[in-house]
């Protein structure tokens, strides 16, 4: 078993390395399905309590009451090698847990946004929340059965994303199709992050 | 005001997993009118917290230790056979560690508590030198081209 210190940056490649890639999306668009899909455990669910600091609406009482909120996780894993393994985390879809995906993307990887093209207005949150923090994202469209089909660069418009930023069709169910959405976003994050390299010398 | 605060967490999680199942058609879904919850469905029977002693934050050092770290054992962890060191949720975090290196994720869903019981307990064992803990990447420094290329070779040989 590796062992690995705090200060394993010195250390170099030898330590262990996890990697951690988001899954996000709107409600019931398939988050947990392609996280299962690719997964090689059986996707665990893991729950995270956080406190908020709730306001008073009532000025004059100027109270301030904190509460916990429990949110429920789905997550994956996939190992490259002893040593380098990738995590899935599928975030959670309600608008009233942002503040959980500040901490989920901290270190992500990157992420992938599904959607689907009977509701795409279900993925802008997401698609806004990566832009702005500009973590390296891909769009999976999930093709249900059913759905209009739409070609990529038709989803892509509608969405109005940066140039470059990749739109994958997929089927979330299919673990070849979920390997690809997330190699497509592999090399994507590793072409944005030489780019930024680039720009700060430059 | 604890009691307020647990109250709270109750009646998100059932909100939650309301949600979470009007989706998916499971059975006995607990909105049906009527339906009562019962076992795992209705909730811990031991308050999350109480297994920390009340305390919500792990460490004299207010450690936080991200999802994707990974623990493994270090030099004062207990034998296997020792069941006197330690409480209960302390031992089971360590044998899930001797099996293998475990993220705090997978530390959550093995020993099925909330995460942020997993820190308070990682905190303490992570004091006794019982665990070692390490820090993720920073994200500005990780991808190393060659992981990279790594990771998705991995991905197309799955």
């Amino acid at each position: 078993m590796g062992s690995e210190h705090s200060d394993d940056t010195a250390t170099g490649t030898s330590a262990a390395l996890a990697l951690k890639i988001l899954v996000a999306g709107g409600f019931g668009v398939g988050k947990t399905t392609l996280v299962g899909a690719v997964s090689e455990i059986r996707p665990l669910r893991t729950e995270e309590q956080l406190s908020e600091l709730g306001q008073s609406v009532d000025d004059t009482a100027a109270v301030e009451r904190k509460t916990t909120t429990t949110v429920a996780m789905d997550f994956g894993r996939i190992t490259i090698r002893s040593g380098l393994s990738l995590y899935l985390f599928g975030t959670p879809g309600q608008d009233r847990f942002w503040f959980l995906w500040d901490e989920l993307s901290q270190g992500a990887l990157g992420a992938v946004v599904l959607a689907d093209t009977r509701r795409l207005e279900d993925c802008f949150p997401a698609v806004d929340y990566f832009e702005h923090r500009r973590i390296p994202f891909v769009v999976a469209v999930n093709c249900f059965a059913g759905a209009r089909a739409y070609g990529a660069h038709e989803v892509a418009r509608a969405l109005d994303i940066d140039r470059g930023t990749p739109v994958v069709l997929c089927d979330a169910r299919d673990k070849d199709s979920g390997k690809e959405v997330l190699i497509r976003l592999v090399e994507y994050a590793g072409r944005m992050h030489t780019a930024r390299l680039l720009d700060s010398v430059g | 005001m604890n009691d307020d605060m647990f109250e709270e967490t109750y009646r998100d999680v059932a909100a939650y997993s309301d949600g979470a199942h009007r989706g998916h058609e499971k059975r006995g879904s607990p909105e049906e009118p009527g339906s009562q919850w019962f076992d795992n469905e209705a909730g811990p029977l031991v308050r999350p917290y109480a297994m920390t002693g009340g305390r919500t934050t792990a460490g004299p050092q207010g450690a936080h230790f991200d999802l994707i770290a990974l623990v493994s054992l270090d030099s004062a962890a207990p034998a296997a056979a020792d069941d006197t060191a330690l409480g209960p949720e302390h031992r089971s975090i360590i044998e899930l560690c001797r099996t293998e290196t475990q993220t705090v994720a997978e530390l959550g869903a093995g020993t099925d508590l909330p995460v942020g019981v997993v820190r308070v307990l990682l905190g303490d064992l992570l004091e006794l030198g019982c665990v070692k803990v390490s820090r993720p990447v920073p994200p500005a420094q990780l991808p190393d081209e060659k992981i990279l290329r790594e990771v998705i070779d991995g991905l197309r040989a799955l």
